[in-house]
């Protein structure tokens, strides 16, 4: 087995919620606890929760766009969090994020073809030799720069801005693209067009994604291995066929059978979970899913479940399955 | 058959993209009241710079035979002051005063509160803090009171006016540019130049003052009248410019005695500040709607 292009150990973050006249830290909103997984080069890892799981908190502190309070990032074998100043600005080059709202991730006083051009701009690139790359990559991503390259992002659709974000993000050449949430803001039958672009460039330029989603269909299309968070923890963890064919978590057997099916037959008469996730900034003791977890024991109050392992490259963090049970559960 | 209405936007009439500041250009084009309140504003400001060259009489030299002459005297088109002296001369020369004296204090506010802003704004936390709290104990006076207390320790004169309303005018732009830096800092696409290993100061540049600068400046405009109303209300209580100088907020208070005896002559001065002030508002409106970005 290759080594990792990402890894991630022990990720935390939470943060302060700050209130009255002296801004005293009132409560701590636990968006990411204890986050670990590995990223295989060539490889798309699918994260999958509900919203304000911690998924976007996620992708920032990968990046580091966000400075995580406990754990580790290695990229390339590299301890992201550690390297000074002008190394992460060069490993920048190397990992890129796409953002979730097109509108929001375009700055609107630049033509599209300059937002493209700024990242090379910043990375030293002269004037013409960074806009014909731009130009090049535009078009690369179904947005003739003859047309398209001189408007403002006001002017485009939102499928049309999430290419863009693909160019700008595939500028740099990176190695990784972190997706956050790509194509939720899209209409259908633009998400189907911007998932197959993604997956053609991921092809062409041998790129290793880790792609953030809440719509399980986006996910199973896209992934090789998926990642289930609930309120900032992973509950679980393997291959997207074995969780789509066998998912062992209640959490994530309650999400596939929430997703809606094409099929009449399969249509279900009461929604497998109810109600909202609890509260992050005082989330349950133990399992953060037992209280909403059918299944639930009096243990899974009293402390975390550590993730186990049920099969090769398939782990659950759940007490219905340990190691002697693994095996036949 | 009813005519349909085209898009009023150009940009997307004509198919092909238009640059944001011709896009404005064209706006303001079309904007009938913007473009008689900046003409208006273009002639006020004309006759002020040109003061020295169209003003038929020294604007200082008055003639006691000649006080408190009507508006139509035939040598004084617009009157004489209570002291003789020609008032179309003191108009123009005092709109040279009042506008340096209304203009000059915002923009300096708008220099220093914008740099303020970015920097309490993109900064957050303690710096955050510091700066916007001391903003706040200047914003607790009302305007008029904090320039009259401020001009009054400094003293009488022109410059200690520009001081007093400078300091008046920077907590309220640091205000919009704080806020609107929170805003946009927020923003994916600053993240994403930050994703990119641009500077801090790359951002600011290319990312945050150039989608702040429009609406501080806009608000900036929007403070000039009243500007132009406190640098002639200072001179008025004889805080501001110093006589002989023709100032229209001074030349309001000396001609207020003569009000009984002739009511049009001391009514010029406020004229000349209402219409002004008015025409700096409808302008800096304008701008307003321009300069919004539509989607």
């Amino acid at each position: 087995m290759s080594a990792p292009l990402l890894a991630t150990r022990g990720l935390r973050k939470h943060f302060p919620l700050q209130g009255g006249v002296l801004r005293r830290t009132r409560a701590w909103v636990r968006a990411v606890d204890e986050v670990s997984f590995d990223v295989k080069p060539g490889e798309t890892l699918g994260i999958v929760g509900e919203s304000g799981c911690g998924k976007s908190t996620l992708a920032r502190l990968i990046l580091r766009l966000v400075e995580p309070d406990a754990g580790k990032v290695w990229f390339d074998g590299e301890d992201v969090l550690r390297v000074l100043p002008g190394r992460m600005k060069r490993l920048r080059r190397d990992m890129q994020l796409v953002f979730q709202d097109p509108y929001a991730s375009l700055n609107p006083r630049l033509t599209i073809e300059d937002a493209v051009a700024f990242s090379l701009l910043v990375h030293g690139a002269r004037r013409a030799e960074a806009r014909d790359k731009a130009r090049a990559l535009l078009g690369r991503v179904g947005l003739d720069p003859r047309l398209y390259g001189r408007r403002s992002p006001h002017e485009l659709s939102g499928g049309q801005r999430q290419r863009v974000n693909i160019a700008r993000a595939l500028v740099l050449d990176p190695k990784l693209l972190v997706l956050d949430e790509p194509v939720s803001a899209l209409d259908k039958s633009v998400q189907a067009q911007v998932l197959n672009l993604l997956l053609e460039l991921k092809a062409d330029r041998e790129l290793t994604y880790v792609f953030i989603s809440h719509d399980l269909n986006v996910i199973e299309y896209v992934s090789d291995r998926v990642l289930v968070m609930y309120l900032g923890q992973v509950v679980e963890s393997g291959t997207a066929d074995a969780l789509a064919e066998a998912p062992k978590h209640p959490y994530t057997q309650a999400l596939f059978a929430s997703a809606p099916s094409m099929d009449p037959d399969r249509r279900m008469e009461r929604p497998p979970i109810a109600g909202d996730p609890p509260n992050p900034i005082d989330p349950p003791s133990g399992c953060r899913f037992r209280t909403r977890c059918a299944f639930a024991m009096s243990r899974c109050a009293d402390a975390a479940p550590p993730p186990v392992a049920v099969a090769a490259d398939h782990d659950v963090a759940c007490y219905l399955y340990d190691a002697a049970t693994a095996v036949t559960a | 058959m009813s005519v349909i209405a085209l898009p009023q936007e150009l940009s997307t009439v004509a198919g092909a993209p238009m640059s944001y500041w011709r896009t404005v250009a064209w706006r303001l084009s079309r904007d009938r009241a913007t473009l008689v309140a900046g003409a208006l504003l273009l002639v006020i400001a004309l006759s002020a710079m040109l003061a020295p060259w169209i003003a038929p009489y020294d604007p200082s030299a008055g003639s006691i035979r000649l006080r408190l002459a009507p508006v139509g005297t035939p040598s004084h088109v617009l009157g004489t002051d209570e002291q003789g002296r020609d008032m179309l001369s003191r108009l123009l020369w005092g709109g040279r005063m009042t506008l340096v004296a209304g203009l000059t204090p915002v923009v300096v506010a708008f220099l220093v509160g914008t740099v303020l802003g970015v920097m309490a704004g993109y900064a957050g936390g303690l710096v955050n803090t510091l700066v916007m709290r001391t903003m706040d104990i200047f914003y607790a006076f009302p305007a008029v009171l904090l320039a009259i207390a401020i001009s009054g320790a400094l003293g009488p004169g022109l410059p200690n006016t520009l001081i007093s309303l400078s300091i008046v005018f920077i907590p309220r732009v640091v205000r919009v540019a704080e806020s609107a830096t929170v805003q946009v800092k927020g923003l994916e696409y600053v993240a994403a130049a930050k994703a990119s290993g641009a500077s801090v100061w790359q951002i600011l540049r290319h990312h945050l003052l150039a989608n702040i600068l429009g609406p501080v400046l806009v608000f900036a405009s929007t403070q000039v009248s009243l500007s132009i109303i406190l640098a002639a209300g200072l001179s008025f209580l004889g805080l501001g410019v110093t006589p002989p100088s023709a100032e229209w907020g001074l030349m309001l208070n000396t001609l207020r005695q003569s009000i009984y005896v002739n009511a049009v002559v001391p009514a010029l001065p406020g004229l000349a500040i209402f219409v002004t002030s008015m025409a700096f508002n409808l302008v800096s409106d304008g701008l307003r709607d321009a300069m919004e970005i539509r989607a």
